[in-house]
């Protein structure tokens, strides 16, 4: 059983979100603060998808509704036609601060999946594949607290990548890096979505990221939120930061943000 | 990793030049400190030897014997220099100390057993105290134990009644309801007030004292507990429940682990407050244990048997912190910059 499940690679097909009518609000010292207004979208599977707004938009409270972390207050997710019940490992989340555990090795992190539901014996292998995947294998046995904030964030990659997610939920993972390990990690994370062929919803704030890695940027307005527009990027990858189609498209991102004038 | 002509001393290592930069430390060869302390402690002998106490003690002889042992062997490692390599390095470092502490035994020899300037019986000289160990060890030994084992025991059911209590209250906040009140009305009561209680409660005075020493080692472990598991990263489980994690595996995988810093800072709390209460139980209840034995002690006006029980005591209260600290150092060598104890 378990050899014939390793053996058969596990491609698994992207999954396909529906967001309908979406609407959420947070409790402030008793008032209702919205942060969501009716946001509609819908991914086919396999599609990589970026979320584009300014800080503080509600994008961030968006992914933690789709990973099923909290309900919305409105509206309905449909994940492959199903509504989503709560969190799962099919929807795995990378944070934008790794949040590794201090006391467990990188080995031990990226097995957390596995080990939370109890199958880390049958599966240990994947635990090493994953950490290859991002670069780790050498790093198996050290502690988070001797990793740079590149490491740890593959570190954090790896975790996710573990749990074989058919949609990959990224919430500003490349945020805190410097600006060196973030090109490169972008480049990593669109090269490990073509290889494994998963969803991935991008939350991010940075417009060249969105479009060197996302095939549609969705572009959000000020909180609460609301769907501005919906660009597509017509780009093979690997896409390069001087392309002028890629120049044309972040001015008319910028114009939906209103930053035009500052470009 | 070295030869053993690299390990040797001095002069084999001077015999050949190539030799010269794969010596292990450039520390001088003869050490300077150790040949001032080994003078020290041979003069503390001849001191304690060759001055006549003012008053008879029986043990001034082995008590110069055991200063000549001591300043023999440091004059051995001195002259001795790289012979016993690491360990060396070790006493190296507390070499002033050996010499401070030589000058200090010589000024109270001399304050108390030579010139009696201290009243008596207050004042025991360092021949009063070795007496103390040669005579009456058996006595002493046996109220070692029975501490130890009152201790121990005391102190292994109250911290692991606080832990539960302080995942419980911290995980759960039902339990929190109920318990916090609780927790905050009777915690700060010292364990001690139970003490006249707790002896007519309890049908043993060993039983009853467990109980309190349980009791005083609970409170700090319970609230740090608590606030520890209180304060882990809400992120951590926000990462653990994504992947499929149920409640069991978020107490016990996430909350806990988290938590360990501060347990361990409530465990010594705990370790503190239980040493307090060991020694007033013993003194007012168990007719056993150091406690019982200052107070026995102190009853028959033997203050030598006092100062031995109460180095005794230090010795074993530090050693059981020491424990605690390398337990700690070794569960939690994922942190950074721990206390060195």
């Amino acid at each position: 059983m378990v050899a014939a499940a390793l053996a058969a690679p596990e491609t698994q097909a992207g999954t396909a979100l529906v967001i309908r009518d979406v609407s959420h609000e947070f409790d402030l010292h008793g008032r209702a603060l919205p942060v969501l207004d009716r946001i509609s979208l819908r991914t086919e599977p396999g599609e990589f998808v970026a979320l584009l707004g300014p800080s503080g938009c509600g994008k961030s409270t968006l992914l933690r509704l789709v990973a099923g972390l909290e309900a919305p207050r409105a509206g309905r997710i449909l994940v492959d036609g199903a509504p989503i019940a709560g969190p799962d490992p099919s929807r795995v989340v990378v944070f934008q601060d790794p949040t590794l555990y201090p006391w467990r090795t990188v080995w031990k992190n990226a097995a957390l999946g596995l080990e939370a539901r109890g199958t880390v014996r049958s599966q240990r292998d994947r635990v090493s594949e994953a950490l290859e995947m991002v670069g780790l294998s050498g790093f198996a046995r050290a502690y988070p607290h001797q990793l740079s904030g590149g490491m740890a964030q593959r570190a954090a990659l790896a975790r996710a990548l573990v749990n074989d997610p058919s949609l990959l939920l990224l919430d500003e993972p490349l945020g805190k890096l410097d600006s060196m390990t973030r090109i490169t990690m972008q480049a990593e994370i669109v090269r490990l979505w073509q290889r494994s062929g998963f969803s991935a919803l991008l939350v991010t704030h940075d417009v060249e990221e969105a479009l060197l890695m996302a095939s549609r940027v969705v572009v959000l307005s000020d909180r609460p939120a609301q769907i501005k527009a919906i660009v597509p990027v017509d780009l093979a990858y690997p896409r390069h930061r001087g392309d002028p189609r890629l120049a044309e498209l972040r001015r008319e991102v910028l114009g939906l943000l209103g930053l035009e004038a500052n470009w | 990793m070295f030869s053993a002509k690299q390990l040797q001393p001095a002069e084999a290592a001077n015999q050949s030049i190539s030799d010269e930069p794969l010596r292990p430390a450039a520390e001088p060869r003869v050490w300077t400190v150790g040949l001032l302390a080994a003078a020290a402690w041979l003069a503390a002998a001849a001191l304690t030897d060759r001055w006549p106490d003012a008053d008879d003690w029986e043990r001034t002889g082995l008590l110069a014997e055991l200063m000549a042992a001591i300043g023999v062997g440091l004059l051995l490692a001195a002259a001795a220099g790289g012979l016993f390599g690491a360990r060396l390095t070790r006493l190296r470092r507390i070499g002033p100390w050996l010499i401070a502490l030589a000058i200090v035994l010589a000024g109270w020899e001399v304050a108390t057993a030579k010139l009696q300037l201290l009243p008596r019986p207050f004042f025991a000289p360092p021949q009063g105290l070795l007496e103390v160990f040669t005579d009456d060890w058996a006595r002493l030994g046996d109220s070692v134990l029975h501490s130890l084992i009152l201790l121990i025991g005391g102190y292994v059911i109250g911290a692991a009644a606080g832990f539960t209590t302080g995942v419980l209250i911290g995980w759960s906040s039902a339990a929190g309801y109920w318990v916090h009140p609780v927790l905050r009305l009777v915690g700060p009561l010292p364990a001690t007030a139970w003490l006249p209680l707790a002896f007519f409660a309890f049908p043993t005075s060993g039983s009853a004292s467990t109980f309190l020493v349980a009791l005083a080692t609970a409170f700090p472990v319970t609230v740090l507990t608590w606030s520890g598991v209180a304060g882990v990263n809400r992120a951590y489980y926000d990462v653990a429940r994504t992947m499929g994690a149920g409640q069991r595996f978020l107490v016990l995988k996430v909350a806990i682990p988290a938590a360990m810093p501060s347990v361990f800072v409530g465990l010594f709390m705990g370790l503190g407050a239980s040493f307090s209460v060991l020694v007033v139980a013993e003194m007012m209840g168990v007719k056993a244990g150091l406690g019982w034995y200052l107070q026995w002690a102190q009853g028959w006006a033997a203050y030598g048997n006092m100062y031995a029980a109460l180095l005794v005591m230090a010795l074993m209260c530090s050693g059981l912190i020491t424990l605690l600290f390398r337990l700690r150092d070794r569960l939690l060598s994922w942190q950074k910059g721990l206390v060195q104890w």
